[in-house]
């Protein structure tokens, strides 16, 4: 720093170029890739520590190397097509199922509160007040209506997910700025014309939004069915497990069902790149 | 076009009327606010109008019924002797954003209007006269280019060739460069100014800006608030084409001192 103003001050008279060094956050010249490995490191050395002191019983926590075994050896259960995969193929396709219902339902229902006057004054106070309550609560209702198949899995799944949906459309709807609307009507747009040439794809990046946080919704309610359910997919592998106290295997479980919930997420994101190529997004790890 | 373009020896042109105002009010009767108090006023082919007055005189008002967007109280609203009754493709408008759909290439943007009259079809037909728009805004080779790589006076310069491409009678500039930095405004005023000469634009512009509306117009009209009314309509004989350098002149100065003495007034009642 002090080069630095030495430099700067003889360089009025000198006629030398007025070089200095900007300061520069550390952080700013590491890799994402390193910076999320240290803390990765950090995290898998806290829980080595826990479990090498016995600070919990290891019936609660195993340690680091157990959950890894049972990781590989469920791994290789998956896949080697062992029952596992059958499992997991289950949970699979309540969560592709009930996130397509989820998106028709909630697509027409956000177009109906969002579009139409009398959808915002007598549909929405319903939808606001069914989405205030704990919605797993209605997973015993799905199983007595629809049984212990995938069916009242995907329900849940779906009942789930529909609202973030809905919301993300209304809430899309209503993005056009005065000037779009005031620009739509000059121009003599029909109603039709003035929501999907404008309204539509003015709020494309907020009903983005609402599929990203029903995509997360959506592999809740699966597992949740499944908890309370019964069935045969993942759900009820990680409640047998836990069941039986093998904590590993829980772990590792989960880890694997969290897969499938990256790849339906990771699918709406690289859609949404795909479609709203104008926008782009700067919360939550997507400018990498 | 000539016939009816005839200027007087101060260089206005002085046209046939094509928009025609006559005692036009508007009452917003659910708090009995009069927005718009006994307004008339034409529009000649060719001329240059702008309304100029403090907030709440109502030239937002008068802007949207002569859009057609909203209705008149009492009065008569004629445009090419027709009434009128709703929004109407002779007319084009341009707001203080350039309103640009970031889906669509600049080209695409433009020929909007003729894809929401005529259909998909017709607009690709007309991207050809979009690229002769874009060149004579100096915007040639951004046909394929999206809004977002655009910087704010070349969007608004799109957004000139979006209201031109349907040809309307009458042009409705609502403060189209008030968003932009002082020495892009000037230069699109005077883009603006050679435009509607070549087009023969009647054009009709909204501003905030006593300077902004001499140098453009051959006649301003000052309004009143509460409720808005006609002050004055000047009339503004500074020869054409106008030049930057016109604003340094002692007759510019009167002009924009006259109309400064009528808006102090107004804010005053």
């Amino acid at each position: 720093m002090t080069d630095a103003q030495a430099n700067q001050s003889s360089a009025d008279g000198a006629g030398q170029d007025t070089v200095w060094v900007q300061e520069v956050h550390f952080i700013d010249s590491v890799p994402r890739w390193i910076a999320m490995s240290a803390v990765f490191l950090v995290f898998i050395a806290c829980w080595q520590i826990v479990t090498s002191f016995e600070l919990v019983s290891p019936i609660i926590l195993p340690s680091p190397l157990e959950t890894l075994e049972d990781m590989i050896f469920v791994g290789q259960n998956l896949l080697t097509g062992g029952y596992m995969l059958g499992a997991l193929w289950i949970t699979f396709k309540e969560v592709i199922y009930g996130f397509a219902l989820a998106i028709a339902l909630g697509f027409s229902l956000g177009i109906l509160v969002g579009e139409t006057a009398f959808g915002e004054k007598a549909v929405m106070p319903y939808l606001v007040a069914i989405d205030t309550m704990p919605k797993v609560a209605f997973a015993p209702l799905f199983v007595a209506w629809l049984g212990f198949g995938i069916e009242s899995k995907v329900a849940l799944a779906a009942f789930i997910a529909t609202f973030p949906i809905v919301v993300g459309t209304a809430a899309g709807l209503h993005a056009a700025d005065e000037n779009a609307r005031m620009l739509f009507k000059t121009m003599g747009a029909s109603r039709l014309q003035t929501l999907f040439k404008m309204k539509l794809p003015t709020g494309l990046p907020q009903i983005f939004t609402g599929l990203k946080i029903g995509a997360v919704g959506v592999m809740a309610g699966a597992i949740t069915g499944e908890f309370l359910g019964g069935g045969k997919g993942f759900g009820e592998l990680i409640r047998v497990a836990a069941s039986q106290l093998n904590t590993p295997r829980v772990f590792s479980l989960i880890l694997y069902l969290s897969l499938v919930g990256l790849a339906v997420y990771a699918t709406v994101t690289w859609t949404q790149r795909k479609v709203v190529f104008w926008h782009k997004e700067r919360v939550g790890g997507d400018d990498h | 076009m000539t016939a009816a373009f005839a200027q007087d020896s101060s260089g206005a042109p002085k046209g046939a009327p094509v928009y025609e105002l006559t005692n036009v009010s508007k009452t917003y009767a659910r708090n009995l606010v009069v927005a718009l108090e006994d307004v008339s006023l034409t529009l000649r082919k060719g001329s240059f109008t702008s309304v100029i007055g403090s907030s709440g005189c109502g030239k937002s008002t008068l802007l949207k019924i002569m859009a057609g967007l909203i209705p008149p109280t009492k009065g008569r609203v004629v445009l090419q002797e027709k009434p009128v009754t709703g929004p109407r493709h002779d007319i084009g408008m341009m707001f203080q954003q350039a309103t640009l759909f970031p889906w669509k290439t600049a080209a695409e943007n433009i020929v909007l209007p003729i894809e929401i009259r005529d259909g998909k079809a017709a607009a690709q037909k007309a991207i050809e006269s979009a690229h002769e728009l874009l060149e004579m805004v100096g915007l040639e080779g951004f046909e394929n280019v999206y809004p977002n790589e655009l910087s704010g006076g070349m969007a608004q310069r799109a957004a000139i060739c979006r209201m031109l491409i349907t040809e309307p009678a009458v042009l409705l500039l609502d403060e189209p460069f008030s968003a932009l930095d002082e020495l892009s405004r000037d230069m699109m005023n005077m883009e603006l100014q050679r435009i509607c000469r070549e087009q023969h634009a009647t054009a009709f512009l909204v501003t905030h800006s006593i300077q902004e509306a001499v140098i453009l117009s051959d006649d301003i009209v000052v309004m009143k608030p509460r409720p808005g009314r006609l002050a004055e309509i000047i009339e503004v004989d500074l020869p054409r084409p106008r030049t930057l350098d016109m604003m340094t002149t002692p007759k510019f100065g009167e002009i924009v001192d006259h109309i400064r003495g009528l808006l102090d007034k107004g804010e005053d009642m």
